[in-house]
């Protein structure tokens, strides 16, 4: 039997939490190492699947399979395709920034408590995270999907409800309930959807009496599972609201302004960043593998949603007051782009958004940790409290600016790319919803600007005038994710070669076809 | 020879990459850096200039593929570059002019201490037009667009301390992108109608695609166009655009930025030519812009707030050209890089009075400066009598041209316009008439600046002169040379095409006309500036000049509308957020389960129990119903 590579690249982030939960109370400046020891060890692993995907291979590779639960036919089952080894390789790669920019985020709880050890908690709950994400990525069980889906929610609360963020406008009683009130929203909301999907995956099981991926897909396609239509809606509609709820898809987005806001930045990165995409990464591989006549059932309906979602979490990023909220309802409109790519069910759209996953994460983490940074330093989220602040800070200035340009998809940045591919893609099917989402990049440049205008240009406010630049350790976040976002924006082909054959697994599970340019048709 | 086209972008961009990330050790040698590299670009063009002019009219096109860009199926962009006759001749002109302002901008910006910066600022500009002009398909281009675009920002707000430059940056970003949308759409369509945005295959099939098609690529082209080029109806960034540092105005007005966007037509001309109504509607924005902008002219104090009234108009000349198809693709061309020489050495000559007044840009407040400032007022009389097109020099030539052209067109349009064109050049010869006289003759009308320092004028370092002496030499020269033999038009006829039109009229009565209109301007401006005194505060003036100061109201009309309007949607949409979809969500679920009582809740402190009894409760119904299951 070959080594087991997926399950180590999950389980090394997951005993290295508890390696680190683990470490004395007295060492917490360990835990941190340790923590980011497992965390680049975890990317080196990452690597490694990374390196040994072969694109034109089989779709799912480095495959596992182990009986788990033997009388309802739930399977240990991983294998990794295209989408989900660029996704683990982001995960991967975007967790030691989260640990190395929150390395202080910890301290503060530590003074007041001593029974329990906060720092040691924080990173460990990180690496939990860590580990779940990835391997929900490389789950081709549907149960065992759903657990980790599901499980993911535990360690995510505890991070936002127990570790806030200090800048706050409030009383320290109110922060307190603020942050409860964010913590309990997010988890509730999954639940919520979370249930539904609890319900759909019964459903499944019960019509198909497998849990098996790959075999629910063969049965459908060599016609051996016959759905009826309307089951087959309601399975779909079960998965769908769950990873709407996560992605997340107007109007089901109103936890994530709370959640991003409350949390400390990199516990925001980790949101929107890595576990978000969660939910995008599983309409592309559950809803449209499973339910392909449903999943084009729902297109129209969804298109519109995606289309609400870009335009309105666009328009209310303008209109923010607060730097994360802010950037909160800039992913909200970015999101939108990505299921409007994967419901496009063109080769285009669907590579764009798989590569818009990626650029997204990495934009987000510039931008949003650099704002933490920011933040820590004048102890405000208030955009009002900042002005002035290239002044004194310039390179703090010039590397906010260089995530704000990647938010807004700058041609020469990795999420140009993406975004144009699926605005491409969009347009080819549907080129009023193509037209429309271009608004988008107008707004874009709109929230971004105004905001950079507002926190870093101008005189210099008071309270601004000692601020120090940027940091080893804050350069050491801010340096590498600039530097990717400019590889992948000048040179995507790494990403566009292994997810280019999964797309068109993908769009052979939805029977579609590219539409033919228009003269050569006419030939 | 082909490998040496993407050392062309390739010196500049290795520029900003070392100017920006190089630090302040940097700070002695920035500007030289930057100068250096600007020159090496130049004489990289110049080197295959040379090349291109030894090979026979057909064959002159060179092409290197780097790499594929964007490797998706049924998408393919490359990074790509073509350089023909076109872009050859952008090319020089964003190289050339553009060390000469790198150069100006040595002794310009001595006393800034983020001068290191502006010069890699400066490099980024010209990496973004060189990559814009030789890019070989529509996405690689776009890249260059925006490029200039990001440029721009960052040099219109350098002085970001101030907030009217951090403001009017992100307005010209902003208009920009308004402009995007158009190219986004128009790269889209060609995408679906031709399967590909490469320049070769596109020009090849817009044989074999409707009418109907066309004219909406044309369209979104234009759009596009309009944003960069500053024609109306987005043209109120270029007049803001002043408040970054002078060397920049004549970066963004001569050689780059606003000439982009009739490279864009010229470039595309395979798709206008198909395309007549996307046409029409060009050379309506264009004389539309040509007036509109010669209006503004006439009524700023501000020197290069009324020099940028100015660009928007002659870019409207060359809009229009282009928009008249073959009659007038190499004259929009020529044009343009005519005046690339004099507008760039009235921005260079209005900066060098800037420099030695204490920064004042109010005309009124100058006055008598030429036995100051001779050099200057030499080079700035050059650029004057070139742009106004006195017989001889540059603009003489090209803007004759481009009248011409618009009477050829024929018909009851060629009449009209012919006469807009005609009308432009009066007043053009109004304004800079004007212009010319408040700063350099007349009585001195200067006063202490804020700070309470005297003006002393005088002229500027060698560093600033020499460009402006060199460019003042093109103003003058360059239009004879390139109309001697129909030089430019031999050069640029195998890419763009060409066509005698249908004159109605002589060549010579139009250039005659064109001398009267010239002779009438001039004197009006005299009559009103040279006679008499210039009163050194603004008279009321009339509704039109009112209207004309504040750019033909199109800002407050921006304002009332976009700025308020977007103010408060985005406000009532977050109040719509936080109470509507927020509590409706949070309702539903409630009648469904009760949720949002637990939210309500919440504030209680009992929230950890509720999350974990209902995940307990996740848990339990897993696990019955399995064992249902399993019974």
């Amino acid at each position: 039997m070959s080594f087991p590579l997926l399950t180590a690249t999950a389980a090394l982030p997951a005993i290295g939490a508890i390696a680190t939960a683990a470490v004395p109370a007295a060492r917490r400046t360990a835990a941190k190492w340790l923590a980011l020891a497992v965390s680049l060890a975890t990317l080196v692993l990452a690597g490694i699947v990374f390196a040994r995907f072969e694109p034109g291979g089989d779709r799912y590779q480095l495959t596992e399979s182990h009986a788990w639960i033997k009388d309802f036919g739930v399977r240990y089952e991983l294998g990794v395709d295209g989408i989900g080894v660029a996704l683990l390789a982001l995960t991967a790669l975007l967790i030691p920034f989260v640990i190395l920019a929150g390395w202080h985020d910890a301290d503060v709880l530590e003074t007041n408590s001593s029974r329990w050890r906060p720092t040691q908690g924080f990173f460990a709950l990180i690496l939990m995270v860590e580990a779940m994400v990835i391997l929900s990525f490389v789950a081709t069980d549907v149960f065992l999907f759903y657990i980790l889906f599901e499980a993911m929610l535990i360690p995510m609360y505890f991070l936002i409800g127990g570790f806030g963020d200090r800048a706050h406008s409030g009383s320290d009683e109110n922060a307190a309930a603020q942050r409860s009130y964010a913590a309990v929203k997010f988890l509730l909301y999954n639940l919520a959807g979370g249930l539904i999907m609890l319900a759909a995956v019964i459903g499944l099981y019960v019509v198909a009496g497998s849990f098996s991926l790959s075999e629910i897909a063969e049965a459908r396609a060599n016609g051996s599972l016959d759905m009826a239509t309307s089951t087959e809606r309601w399975l779909f509609l079960g998965f769908f609201f769950a990873f709407a709820v996560k992605a997340p898809l107007w109007p089901l987005h109103t936890w994530l302004p709370n959640a991003m806001g409350e949390a400390t930045t990199p516990v925001a990165v980790l949101i929107t960043a890595v576990v978000d995409k969660v939910g995008t990464f599983a309409m592309l591989r559950f809803c449209l593998q499973l339910f392909p006549e449903a999943s084009k059932w729902a297109t129209p309906v969804i298109l519109v949603l995606a289309l609400i979602s870009i335009v309105y979490g666009a328009l209310l990023a303008v209109g923010q007051r607060d730097i994360k909220r802010l950037i909160a309802y800039a992913s909200i409109s970015h999101f939108g782009f990505i299921v409007l790519g994967i419901f496009a069910m063109t080769s285009q759209g669907q590579s764009g958004a798989t590569l818009y996953m990626v650029n997204h994460g990495l934009s987000t983490a510039a931008l949003m940790l650099v704002a933490g940074f920011l933040i820590t330093r004048r102890g405000s989220r208030l955009i009002a409290d900042y002005g002035g602040v290239q002044k004194v800070a310039p390179v703090l200035a010039g590397t906010f600016l260089v995530g704000g340009l990647a938010t807004l998809s700058l041609p020469g940045l990795a999420p140009f790319v993406s975004e144009f591919l699926v605005l491409v893609g969009a347009f080819s099917a549907y080129p009023v919803v193509g037209i429309i989402a271009t608004v988008g990049i107008v707004l874009a440049a709109l929230y971004v600007l105004v905001l950079y205008q507002r926190t870093m240009t101008g005189p210099v406010r008071e309270g601004i005038g000692g601020m120090p630049d940027l940091k080893v350790r804050e350069l050491a976040v801010a340096l590498p994710l600039i530097a990717l976002l400019i590889f992948l924006g000048v040179f995507p082909q790494p990403l566009t070669e292994v997810v280019n054959p999964a797309v068109q697994h993908t769009m052979h599970d939805v029977q579609k076809k590219d539409p033919q340019p228009e003269v050569e048709a006419a030939k | 020879m082909e490998n040496l086209i993407a050392l062309l972008v390739a010196a500049p961009l290795l520029g900003a990459a070392v100017l920006l990330c190089g630090g302040r050790r940097l700070d002695r040698a920035g500007h030289w850096i930057g100068t250096v590299l600007a020159a090496a670009s130049f004489v990289v063009g110049a080197v295959l200039f040379t090349d291109m002019l030894g090979k026979g009219a057909e064959d002159r096109t060179l092409r290197q593929h780097l790499y594929s860009w964007i490797p998706v199926e049924g998408f393919q962009a490359d990074v790509a570059f073509q350089l023909d006759q076109l872009s050859m001749t952008f090319v020089l002109l964003i190289t050339g002019v553009g060390t000469l302002i790198h150069i100006y901008s040595i002794g310009y910006m001595e006393h800034d201490e983020r001068r290191r910066r502006f010069f890699g600022y400066l490099n980024l500009f010209l990496a973004a037009m060189l990559i814009l002009v030789i890019a070989d398909n529509y996405l690689l281009l776009y890249v260059g667009w925006e490029g200039v675009g990001l440029a721009s920002y960052l040099l219109i707000g350098f002085w970001q301390h101030k907030p009217s430059a951090a403001t009017a940056a992100k307005k010209a970003f902003l208009v920009n992108r308004v402009g995007d949308i158009g190219l986004s759409i128009a790269i889209m369509l060609m995408f679906t109608t031709f399967g590909t945005f490469a320049f070769g295959p596109v020009f090849e099939a817009t044989g074999d695609t409707s009418e109907g098609k066309l004219t909406a690529i044309g369209l979104m082209l234009l759009l596009a166009a309009c944003g960069k080029s500053a024609q109306v109806p987005l043209q109120s960034w270029l007049g803001d655009a002043m408040e970054g540092p002078t060397p920049v105005s004549a970066l963004i007005h001569a050689a780059t930025m606003v000439t982009a966007g009739v490279y864009l037509i010229v470039r595309s001309g395979a798709v206008f030519n198909g395309a007549p109504d996307a046409q029409l509607v060009v050379v309506v924005v264009g004389a539309v812009t040509l007036l509109f902008g010669a209006i503004v002219g006439c009524a700023k104090d501000d020197i290069k707030k009324a020099l940028a009234g100015s660009t928007m108009s002659q870019i409207g000349y060359m809009i229009l050209a282009a928009g008249l198809g073959p009659i007038g693709y190499v004259f929009a061309i020529m044009h343009l890089v005519t005046h690339g020489f004099f507008k760039a050495g009235l921005f260079l000559g209005a900066g060098s009075v800037m420099h030695g007044m204490n920064d004042e840009v109010d005309m009124r407040r100058y006055g008598g400066l030429r036995k100051f400032m001779p050099v200057t007022f030499v080079t700035f009389g050059l650029g004057y009598l070139a742009i106004i097109g006195f017989p001889g020099l540059s603009g003489f030539f090209s803007k004759d041209m481009i009248i011409e052209a618009a009477f050829a067109k024929g018909g009851t349009e060629g009449w009209i316009l012919g006469s807009v064109t005609l009308l432009g050049a009066a007043i053009t010869a109004f304004y800079m008439t004007r212009v010319m006289l408040m700063t350099f003759f007349g009585e001195k009308r200067w006063q202490p600046d804020a700070e309470g320092h005297e003006p002393h004028p005088h002229e500027s370092p060698k560093s600033m002169t020499i460009p402006m002496i060199v460019l003042a030499f093109g103003s003058v020269f360059a239009g004879g040379f390139f109309s001697l033999g129909d030089r430019f038009l031999h050069w640029l006829e195998p890419v763009t095409g060409h066509d005698h039109g249908h004159a109605p009229v002589s060549a010579a009565t139009v250039t005659a006309a064109t001398m009267v209109v010239l002779v009438i301007g001039v004197a009006i401006a005299w009559a009103m500036y040279g006679r008499r005194p210039v009163p050194a505060v603004a008279p009321r003036g009339s509704l039109l000049t009112r209207a004309a100061r504040r750019d033909l109201l199109q800002d407050d009309f921006n304002h009332v509308v976009l700025v308020r309007g977007g103010e408060h949607l985005t406000r009532s949409l977050v109040y719509v957020d936080h109470t509507l979809v927020d509590g409706v969500v949070n309702g539903t679920a409630a009648s469904m389960g009760g949720l949002s009582g637990r939210l309500r809740k919440l504030q209680n402190g009992y929230a950890r129990s509720y999350a974990v009894s209902m995940f307990g409760g996740a848990a339990v119904l897993i696990a019955a119903t399995l064992l249902m299951r399993a019974v």
